[in-house]
């Protein structure tokens, strides 16, 4: 029974597109918000455009809209819906400021619509700095000095009261110019000269560097009931963003009364401020006291809420939406043991690692240091009994070719300023010096990280020396187990083979076990299968008795180019299989997905996709079969090998999968069916690179060997070009060949989606690319039903993509990625897994092809849908979101490689109304006023002609450089000149840029083109610094204007009403 | 080429039910017997060992990573009572986990848990599955168990034992100059108990189990926890009984709460594994407020069994027992669980703040 009657339609706000800082935690947080209310039979209306997101699924809200989560639409949504409620704290920063915003100008009142949970005045509380310090100082609680100074004077006297050593920092960030840490007044004075030398303002702050850094999970009730449900522990201590260290839970190096010293603080402070539901509190912890400072609260379900949900067991945003409709802690039943309730605090009797998953080598120009800004784009959570097992499972999980943090062939040159200065690699950095004798001591000394943590990294590396002495010896092996080694990692060692060291370990007995995860460290039983495995363990915990099981392989962390929209496809594939009367398995370890919820499949392995994990599970499990076509490229790339092992993969043959997968079996199959391919080859020496370049004509893509981390992609113009890509890091040789292909430019990019069945086609879905081929299929912006491809192309694809699904036997979800050029379609990969636009393409044509797809997997009787995608009568514009605002010095480009977060999509009656909802939900603003035109070469000049025009007409100020005014004066249209950066004179563009005198910026480059300055880097830098608009693709640029011409109403339609 | 473990003497834990865990010795190397019980709060093993409610009991720490800060040197109040031990032994006859940290990090350690144990003859096995050991006490209830390291043992149950009569202090110790006179009858009273007296303006008279305190002049008595059976309590129960009449203020705690009941002739029971741990929500029934509680009882009070002038003050949310008590007229309080916590969450000092604000009522009528 609902406990505040007057609740009975609720408005839910997502976050959006997924970007660094804010991933998909929140689909997490916001599916567990819904299903709370819907058991509540509360009416949910949901705004997010993330249509990849399992929230925005048909079973969930009652009602959704793919509109953007600003105050504009929202407000509409309300008008529109008239909620009595609003939810603001399971959508992220996002959704928080939206709602703060609506909160200050009144709409809320006007439209009287209550904010359910914690008040917005807590909330504004704890986002104003100043407010939040004289919060907590009622309260004698300490948060970290800090003083605003203007000179030097006052500089000097701030940092005597607060004392030496102290931090300078720039008031507004501007490149981190001028901080530093001052140990004396010499120091200060120095370097606050030089801050002052180009700064108003600095902040002399207390310095905390290297204090410990621990956060509580805090809930609280109406009547004022309040738990800490988790607390963690950083590996890094302060000074490292919470989202780029390396956590702990539960905090490992606190004795009882650090522990309960600063919980007592966290239950004060939250009840001081008020908050009602769940909200995350941060210290630094003196590692030689028991000093502590209170760094911030966050007042909503955050990342670190969603990882300590899936550390403890507790559903955290469930139960912050029950105590947001009124319910007290209580009230409400432990979900796991059902007999015990959620006024508790979990105990666990295991310990849980994350490590951050960072993507940095896809981008330019962006530096690799770690600090206090957040970089990585995912994460990944382990789960054991001892802290190396939960170390190493965890190293592995983040898929970034390691078997362990040893045994990688790291050797960090100067380890001194890598151990000092941390970057993405330190873990390994860590290990290496261990590895090169250096003592616990000094690598506490460089990196404060305590030493409880090091000696446990000391431990591993020692033993891997032990096991390169004794070789394949039980005892050996059985303590590298434990101490979270693979199978591979023992291999590697010993020079032997994997299977040896598994058969080896199977012979003697050596074996993991499943341990349940149940809040109560086994005080009472769980209900649920919430599973990991150890070797530090003599027992199983449950049966293996499961009827007819099919397990899903998960897509592990999110990263460029695999998120939430594998999560979505496993999600739904769980589902199908349950209701088509399977035992579900689901394998993953991504704290920040909806797959891990234990309430998803019947059992949820949080451990490893690995080969040797996977086979584990299986070997244990003796299921009917495992999907692996619904988690992205990890599972995909396991299909041949456990196939190889005896595993019944379900869905298309591993061996079809391998056709796919493999350039030269995929290219013969092509040729055999006659499908075109543009033209390739695998070479592994430069001359022959060279010569292929010079036959089939420049510009070419070379893909250097996956093996080689780091090593991009990339279109090479010329020559002298393609000899200094290759040779900057010897990217080709017998061991690494390169694969190089003709690239084309001015090509349409064209995909389809579609789920067959034995060979036969049941469903399709094509899409088609606003950006012409060059831009990675992931940052472009994508249209359903296409707008511009000529019926004779989808004819085309159609007759290819039957002979392919034939060929191949497909049986489940596949993709294929079409060029269109010059009339004629080239092939150029074809994956036979659900793709990144499943979801998309499911939701805008309402039909779900993960449900479709799981049936024929299952082999279940399927028909053929007679529903077309060109059919449709409204049309879906997917967008990408791209987080260079995050990326400090990102060179913000498009290219070959994918650089963008994550995506959003939204509907519209037709193609520019679609389009203009899409971007603006990735921030895009509408210009208003005045528009740089930064084109480069009269060809792209002419081609944005058309659309220059109608800016002109539209009434916008148009700025651009000599070459390009002269070219569009030449058509009549009006220009004002700009100076090029480099030209330095005035007035310049980097002047209008830097003082936002224009709004938007359309800068399209010449393919190919070389520069003697920086100014096409400058210029796009200086629009993400300053948040202008920037449009650096010509067939965008010409779609967007068009859509700013026609200004279409943005119609406040939700999914079911198109 | 030698396994980490060499260095270790292997080690067993024998259960009266046949069962065998087999791990390594990092304690003191010598055979032990007890009752085996689980605690499973996650951190505060020096405050947790030397808790003298363990008395004869082999403990299992069910949070797996152990000893990680290592132990500290003991530190004393003003009034010289330890502050970072619950008493100067460590009480429990052994210690089981799983993962030990013989390398500790932390800056109040000075030993590792290995050479503390070592130095109060304390025998502790790690690398054993504590969670199935757990389940194995939660579905079959604790056990007597030996631990066999270096000879044959025999099994030993303790709660054949006044174990009371064997943590309590042997002569009154006095401590305190505050202006409220309190009675703490020790049936093995943790530290932290005196000092949350001290810490509220009391002289605490300290009085061994047995002593028969109704004669002296005080304003408040509290009976402390301690381990075992209540029922093995009689002198104390009889003591208790001739106060209830009065109208003085009392607090039981933890056994003080069973002793409590007894007096007042009601009955008591055995858990089938008991309460050890630091997340026991417990719910006023005045208020409804709900409190995260440490706790650490084998046995409990019987309800039903309370006469008609008492009321149950406090109920275990999870498992419905009683956790305290109240007189519906006399200035009588009780409850199960540790409001001194160490270890464990402080929520529920106010207990203390309460009992206080009755001593002085009283006092000043």
């Amino acid at each position: 029974m609902l406990k505040e009657k007057s609740i009975k339609k609720v408005l839910i706000l997502g976050s959006g597109a997924l970007k660094i800082g804010e991933a998909g935690e929140f689909d997490y947080s916001g599916s567990q918000c819904i299903k709370a209310l819907k058991q509540e039979k509360v009416n949910t209306i949901l705004i997010n455009p993330n249509i990849a997101t399992i929230q925005t699924s048909e079973h969930l809200a009652d009602k959704v809209y793919f509109l953007p989560v600003t105050p504009e639409f929202v407000e509409k949504v309300i008008a529109k819906e008239k909620p009595d409620s609003i939810l603001l704290s399971f959508g992220g920063q996002t959704a928080l400021n939206c709602g703060v915003e609506l909160h200050e100008t009144g709409v809320f009142k006007k439209h009287k619509v209550k904010v359910l949970g914690t008040p917005v005045q807590t909330i504004i509380n704890t986002e104003d700095r100043d407010l939040f310090v004289k919060e907590l100082n009622k309260i004698q609680v300490k948060t970290p000095k800090s003083l605003a100074v203007r000179d030097l004077a006052k500089a000097k006297e701030a940092a005597e009261k607060i004392g030496f050593p102290v931090m300078l920092r720039a008031a507004f960030a501007l490149g981190g110019k001028g901080s530093g840490v001052a140990h004396n007044m010499a120091e200060l004075t120095d370097l606050a000269k030089k801050a002052f030398s180009s700064l108003p303002q600095i902040l002399v702050e207390e310095y905390l560097g290297g204090w410990k850094e621990i956060e509580y999970e805090v809930v609280r009730d109406a009547d004022d009931n309040c738990i800490t449900v988790c607390n963690m522990e950083n590996f890094d201590p302060m000074g490292i963003h919470t989202g780029e260290s390396i956590v702990v839970a539960p905090s490992q190096t606190l004795t009882n009364s650090d522990y309960h010293k600063l919980r007592e603080i966290s239950i004060r402070v939250i009840r001081h401020l008020g908050i009602i539901g769940e909200c995350n509190i941060q210290y630094a912890f003196d590692p030689d006291s028991e000093d502590y400072r209170v760094i911030e609260v966050n007042a909503r379900l955050s990342r670190s809420s969603a990882l300590a949900s899936k550390a403890t067991g507790y559903p955290l945003a469930y139960v912050a939406a029950k105590l947001s409709l009124g319910y007290t802690l209580t009230e409400i039943s432990n979900s796991i043991t059902k007999v015990t309730q959620a006024c508790f605090e979990p105990a666990l009797d295991y310990i849980v690692v994350k490590i951050p998953r960072w993507d940095l080598q896809k981008f330019k120009r962006v530096s690799t240091k770690i600090g206090s800004e957040m970089k990585s784009v995912g994460e990944v959570m382990s789960i054991a009994r001892n802290f190396p097992e939960a170390l190493q499972k965890a190293v592995r999980m983040l898929d970034i070719g390691k078997n362990g943090i040893t045994g990688n062939g790291y050797n960090f040159t100067d380890l001194e300023t890598s151990l000092k200065q941390p970057t993405d690699k330190r873990l390994f950095a860590v290990a290496n010096a261990f590895e090169k004798g250096m003592s616990v001591d000094k690598v506490h000394d460089l990196t404060k990280i305590d030493k409880w943590f090091l000696y446990k990294i000391k431990n591993i590396v020692e033993l891997q020396h032990r096991i390169k002495k004794s070789g394949l010896v039980p005892d050996i092996i059985r303590e590298a187990k434990q101490l979270g080694f693979a199978d591979k990692q023992i291999a590697e060692i010993l020079k032997i083979k994997e299977t040896e060291v598994r058969d080896f370990r199977k012979n003697n007995n050596i074996m993991p076990f499943v341990k349940q995860i149940d809040t109560l460290a086994a005080e009472y039983p769980a209900k649920t299968n919430y599973l990991y495995l150890t070797y530090n363990a003599t027992e199983h915990d449950i049966d293996f008795k499961s009827r007819n099981a099919v397990i899903v392989l998960g897509s592990g962390s999110y990263r460029i180019g695999s998120s939430v929209e594998f999560d979505w496809c496993s999600v739904n594939a769980v589902m199908q299989a349950k209701r088509s009367g399977h035992d579900t398995i689901i394998i993953n370890y991504n704290p920040e997905t909806v797959s891990t919820d234990y309430d998803e499949a019947d059992k949820l392995y949080f451990d490893e996709l690995t080969f040797e994990r996977v086979m584990d599970i299986y070997e244990l499990e003796t299921p009917k079969g495992v999907i692996v076509s619904v988690g992205g490229q990890i599972p995909n790339n396991l299909a041949l090998k456990m196939h190889d092992s005896g595993v019944n993969v379900l869905g298309t043959h591993p061996k079809s999968i391998d056709s796919a997968e493999n350039r030269h079996k995929f290219s013969e199959l092509c040729d055999s069916l006659e499908i075109d391919q543009p033209e390739w080859k695998e070479l592994s020496n430069i001359d022959d690179v060279k010569e292929f370049a010079n036959n089939a004509g420049y510009p070419v893509l070379i893909r250097p060997s996956y093996v080689l981390s780091g090593a991009a992609m990339g279109v090479v113009y010329d020559e002298k070009t393609l000899e200094s890509f290759l040779e900057k890091a010897s990217l080709v040789s017998k061991e690494y060949p390169v694969v190089i292909s003709k690239f084309l430019l001015n090509a349409k990019e064209i995909e389809i989606d579609a789920v067959a069945n034995k060979g036969e086609i049941l469903v399709s879905a094509i899409s088609e690319h606003i950006e012409n081929a060059g831009v990675h299929s992931g940052d472009a912006n994508m249209v359903l039903p296409p707008q511009k491809t000529y019926i004779e192309t989808i004819r085309q694809i159609k007759i290819i993509s039957k002979k392919l699904c034939k060929a191949l036997d497909i049986t489940g979800p596949f993709n294929i990625q079409f060029l269109g050029h010059e009339n004629k379609l080239k092939v150029i990969e074809c994956n036979l897994r659900a793709s990144r636009s499943f979801p998309f393409v499911s939701k805008v044509m309402k039909l779900n092809f993960i449900e479709l797809a799981t049936k024929a997997i299952l082999g279940e009787k399927v028909k053929k849908v007679e529903k077309s995608s060109l059919e449709l009568d409204y049309v879906g514009v997917k967008s990408p979101q791209f987080s260079f605002t995050r990326l400090r010095g990102a060179f913000p480009q498009l290219g070959v490689e994918m650089g963008s977060t994550g995506e959003v999509a939204c509907l519209g009656d037709d193609v520019s109304e679609a389009l203009l909802k899409s971007i603006i939900s990735t921030g895009f603003r509408m210009p208003e006023k005045a528009i740089l035109l930064s084109i480069s070469g009269d060809k792209n000049r002419y081609r944005l002609l058309e659309s220059v025009k109608l800016l002109s007409d539209m009434g916008f100020v148009l700025y651009a450089t000599a070459f390009t005014k002269k070219f569009y004066e030449g058509y009549g249209i009006k220009m004002n000149l700009l100076y090029k950066i480099h030209e330095n004179k005035e007035p310049n563009v980097l002047d209008y840029l830097q003082n936002r005198k224009v709004d938007m910026v359309i800068h399209i480059e010449q393919p190919g083109r070389t520069y003697e300055h920086d100014d096409p880097y400058i210029i796009k830098r200086t629009a993400i610094d300053f948040s202008i608009t920037l449009i650096q693709n010509a067939q965008l640029a010409k779609m967007l204007v068009n859509a700013l011409y026609l200004k279409p109403e943005l119609k406040i339609k939700s999914w079911d009403e198109y | 080429m030698s396994s980490m473990y060499d260095s270790y003497k292997k080690a067993k834990l024998v259960l009266e039910d046949g069962t065998v865990f087999s791990g390594y010795s990092f304690g003191y190397d010598h055979s032990a017997a007890g009752e085996v019980v689980f605690n499973t709060g996650m951190t505060g093993y020096p405050e947790t060992l030397t808790d003298p409610s363990y008395r004869g009991q082999i403990l299992v720490l069910t949070y797996p990573l152990v000893g990680n800060y290592g132990v500290p040197e003991p530190d004393y109040t003003k009034h010289a009572v330890m502050k970072n031990f619950e008493s100067p032994d460590i009480q429990v006859s052994g210690v089981i986990i799983s993962d030990y940290s013989a390398e500790y990090s932390h800056w109040t350690a000075k030993k590792s848990l290995g050479d503390w144990l070592k130095e109060f003859k304390t025998p502790g096995i790690f690398g054993i599955d504590t969670r199935a050991l757990t389940k194995k006490l939660r579905e079959k209830g604790v056990m007597l168990g030996k631990m066999m390291i270096d000879m044959e043992v025999q099994f030993d149950d303790p709660n054949k034992r006044n174990l009371v009569s064997e943590v309590s202090i042997r002569q009154l110790a006095k401590y305190g100059q505050g202006d409220y006179k309190i009675v703490l009858v020790d049936c093995g009273v943790k530290n932290n108990i005196i000092n949350c007296l001290l810490e509220r303006n009391t002289t605490v008279m300290r009085v061994p189990w047995n002593y028969d305190f109704t004669d002296e002049d005080y304003h408040g008595i509290l009976i402390s926890n301690g381990p075992g059976d209540p029922k093995m309590c009689k002198a104390t129960i009889e003591n208790v009984r001739k106060v209830l009449k009065k109208k003085i203020p009392v607090l039981g705690i933890c056994l003080g709460n069973q002793i409590v009941v007894l007096a007042a002739g009601g009955n008591t029971y055995k858990l089938k594994y008991g309460h050890r741990s630091q997340n026991q929500p417990c719910i006023d029934t005045i208020t409804g407020r709900c409190y995260i509680t440490s706790q650490n009882h084998g046995y409990a009070v019987d309800k039903k069994s309370l006469p008609g002038e008492w009321k149950e003050w406090f109920v275990n949310a999870n498992d419905q027992t009683n956790e305290g008590i109240m007189h519906r007229s006399r200035p009588i309080k009780t409850v199960q669980f540790h409001p001194e916590a160490t270890p464990g969450p402080v929520d529920t000092r106010f207990i203390f703040d309460d009992f206080m604000e009755t001593v002085k009522k009283n006092a000043r009528l």
